[in-house]
């Protein structure tokens, strides 16, 4: 706290003429990562739409057997979380260094209760036989879903491939969410430790305003991951 | 006329015994640290760019080593040399060698890399320790891979089609995937560093319509780099999971669709074509600007044609699927909209060729190679037209015609431009001069070696000779000799400059700032530069490429005014 000039700022990197430009170049720099990473959900995306209009009975039904309160308090889970964040990204511009690390560990809580309640929904597909593999130990079942209440979808005709293509597209985007979960997680984890040591001030606070910018977007592929692998198929009750 | 050379030389001579004497050693990049650990640990830009071109040209020389096993293999129509299974692996191996480890980083990661600072006023890219991550990346990617290749290869052509990637194939798939996903990523952070770079580091008064015409063509390209890449990413882990649990993403048997992995596929794949040639575009327009001391004629048309290009790139891919169960009507619309790329890239040659007229044009090696360009690039270019027509298309596709037109793409244009720009930009890079009788040799060498190598593939192909096949009739032998011989050739023209640059890094003259009297804040500062680039921030108050009689008479460096007075005649008598 105590250098507060800005063109001699700790922070400031020696190819930097000012802050402002240090700033600048960090916050472009996270957005042109996060349109990658659009492309890169956009893929599984656009293998969804595919086989989704292949199969759409299919993939309700697939869908159905979804544990669909556990999805939704995940969802109130990650919409959390990005609260807490935006907090923690407003004390770092106030500079209140005790706030920050409280929002911080806050945000890590929620995240880590989400991949909590998301490694229960992996074990009942688990248990349920509902992982799409074939070992010589464990296998893919399918035999129709009596989901909660759900005559409907048990009674419809299904192609068991095509369900199992559902349950691929379900393993793979989550799966691929998650693990951008657990990078952000050890990201707010190196924030914590950073700004117990005082290192963010009203003017370098740049790596929690661009964490915070990964942490929303992981948020936000989440609220489209819900509606199309929970919901598509909530109508079958 | 010799009387006069030998009194240049002997002026060179006693110039750099006067200066070793007089001039202290200046501290530049290449000397301002020693020892392994400075450059692998260095978050300098003109270092990272030097550790990538280490890499680059040894892939280029593995993938040419395929190559040769291929045209050994075609030298006679029976499969006598290697098998069939050897002779998939070879052709293999060579596209995904060249492709992914030396044709798209080429450019950008070398020449962009060190000139993108340089020629915007920066002291370095915005990420520098990112920047040198691309590279570990890159190099972790090409660890893969070369294992890969020890193992054994893979056989399914570079494109990895499912099903012969997924069902049918029994070599390296997996490990050869995980290394072109893994260098994807640094070609994503490649793209990333110079959109931001470009974005937020210009010198004041630097505007977008002030930068050189290599800065644009870099910013289209980072943009495929960073919207394509992640879908190769992303495609190729489905692949690797097909190949592993047997996902059935990309197999009827399944459920899946094969089709599915080639949309995906071409479509960061073609954007990729891009990659590797708006780069080398952007160095042609570089040297034509300033071997002909002129503006590019139509400067924002150029500019504006980079981005063009970048967009319709995104937009074809499905040219690649005429055959392939496309619908007609998708067919259409995929043919229209690979002829709308045609535009932009004819208003690049018809532009670079206006500028030509009334220049001051130098027949220097550079120059050389950027003629080689503009007339390779009409060649690959119309043929690439043919193939967007979706009748000739269904003829020619899969030929050795196919082969032909992309080879022109990126042999005749992408390494066309890569080496002009080496030599262009060589005296800046070492602050060596390389021997220029020796440059212009090999560039005529690898213009006749080129066009040997790869014309009569577009006539073996129109013939109907199918492509990725070791062995062919007989009537196709005589082009294929001559294909081969045009191959060695080529080899050869490729030694020479690998010879003469060395050489010249300890033996050639010394260069100054700006040896070939050039525009643009690169040539501003000192050869090779120092660490931070410039002394202090530049601040741009002139047009790109403002050339004036004026500047005619300014552009003297140090050194020729210091030869001027050593030598006892009239200034302005040659």
């Amino acid at each position: 706290m105590a250098d507060t000039h800005t063109t001699t700022h700790a922070g400031l990197a020696h190819h930097f003429d000012d802050m402002e430009q240090q700033r600048e170049a960090g916050t472009l720099g996270m957005w042109a990562f996060l349109v990658t990473e659009v492309m890169f959900f956009g893929g599984l995306f656009l293998a969804y739409i595919l086989y989704r209009s292949r199969a759409p009975v299919e993939f309700a039904v697939a869908s159905n057997s979804l544990n669909v309160t556990m999805g939704f308090i995940n969802t109130l889970v990650l919409i959390c979380s990005s609260l807490t964040m935006a907090l923690a990204v407003y004390y770092s511009q106030v500079g209140k260094r005790n706030l920050i690390v409280l929002f911080l560990l806050l945000t890590m809580a929620l995240g880590l209760t989400f991949l909590v309640i998301k490694g229960f929904e992996y074990h009942e597909k688990y248990v349920e036989h509902h992982i799409p593999v074939r070992f010589a130990t464990y296998e893919f079942k399918w035999e129709g879903h009596a989901g909660a209440g759900g005559h409907e979808a048990a009674s419809l005709p299904v192609d068991n491939g095509k369900v199992e293509m559902f349950f691929w597209l379900y393993f793979a985007m989550t799966g691929v969410h998650a693990l951008h979960m657990i990078i952000g997680l050890g990201i707010l984890a190196t924030l914590v430790l950073m700004a117990r040591r005082g290192r963010f001030t009203p003017d370098y606070h740049s790596p929690v305003e661009l964490s915070g910018l990964y942490w929303h977007f992981v948020d936000i592929v989440w609220i489209f991951l819900f509606p199309l692998l929970y919901l598509v198929g909530a109508h079958l009750h | 006329m010799r009387n006069r050379r030998n009194q240049r030389r002997l002026s060179n001579r006693v110039f750099m015994e006067i200066a070793e004497k007089v001039i202290p050693p200046r501290t530049h990049y290449l000397n301002a640290t020693y020892g392994v650990k400075s450059w692998l640990l260095t978050t300098d830009h003109k270092r990272i760019a030097l550790l990538y071109l280490a890499s680059v040209t040894f892939f280029f020389f593995l993938g040419g080593l395929f190559a040769v096993g291929i045209r050994l293999e075609l030298l006679t129509p029976k499969g006598d040399i290697v098998q069939a299974e050897t002779y998939n692996r070879m052709f293999t191996m060579h596209g995904v060698v060249m492709i992914f480890f030396f044709l798209i980083p080429a450019i950008p990661a070398v020449l962009g890399n060190f000139l993108v600072p340089l020629m915007i006023g920066a002291k370095d890219l915005a990420f520098p320790k990112i920047n040198l991550l691309s590279w570990y990346i890159y190099t972790l990617g090409a660890a893969f891979t070369v294992v890969a290749i020890i193992l054994g290869g893979v056989d399914t052509g570079w494109t990895f089609y499912t099903p012969y990637s997924s069902t049918y194939s029994n070599g390296n798939v997996v490990l050869t995937g995980v290394g072109a996903f893994i260098t994807g990523f640094s070609s994503i952070l490649t793209g990333l560093n110079f959109i931001v770079t470009i974005h937020t580091m210009r010198a004041p008064g630097l505007t977008w319509f002030r930068l050189p015409l290599f800065i644009w063509s870099h910013y289209a390209t980072s943009l495929i780099m960073i919207l394509g890449t992640p879908v190769i990413a992303v495609t190729l882990l489905l692949l690797a999971l097909e190949r592993i649990v047997h996902i059935g993403i990309f197999d009827p048997a399944l459920g899946g669709d094969p089709v599915l992995f080639q949309h995906l596929f071409w479509f960061y794949s073609h954007p990729a074509v891009y990659i590797m040639v708006l780069p080398a575009m952007g160095v042609i327009s570089e040297l034509v600007a300033n071997m002909t001391r002129k503006n590019i004629f139509g400067y924002k048309f150029v500019a504006f044609a980079s981005l063009a290009i970048a967009v319709f790139g995104f937009l074809v891919w499905g040219h690649h699927l005429f055959v392939s169960t496309q619908s007609v009507y998708a067919g259409m619309m995929f043919s229209i909209l690979s002829y709308a790329v045609a535009v932009p890239s004819a208003v690049k040659v018809f532009n670079w060729t206006a500028t030509l007229y009334k220049g001051s044009i130098s027949y220097n090696t550079p120059m050389l190679y950027a003629f080689g360009f503009i007339g390779f690039f009409i060649i690959g270019g119309m043929t690439g037209l043919f193939l967007a027509a979706l009748g000739v298309d269904v003829h020619v596709h899969d030929t050795y015609f196919v082969v032909a037109h992309f080879h022109y793409i990126m042999v005749g244009g992408t390494i066309m431009g890569y080496l002009g720009g080496m030599h262009y930009w060589w005296p800046k890079i070492t602050g060596r001069m390389y021997p220029e009788a020796w440059a212009r040799f090999a560039a005529l060498v690898i213009f006749v070696g080129f066009n040997l190598t790869f014309f009569p593939q577009f006539l073996l192909g129109y013939m109907g000779m199918p492509r990725r096949y070791y062995a062919y009739p007989e009537e196709f032998q005589v082009l294929n000799v001559m294909s081969s011989a045009g191959a060695s050739i080529l080899g050869i023209g490729y030694l020479i400059p690998m010879i003469y640059f060395i050489w010249s890094m300890r033996y050639g003259p010394h260069a100054s700032a700006n040896p070939w009297g050039a525009f643009g804040l690169e040539w501003k500062t000192s050869s090779p530069p120092p660490t931070l680039n410039f002394e202090k921030t530049p601040v741009v108050t002139w047009e790109a490429y403002e050339f004036t009689p004026r500047d005619e008479m300014v552009v003297v460096s140090v050194r020729d005014v210091l030869d001027e007075t050593l030598r006892p005649r009239p200034v302005g008598s040659e």
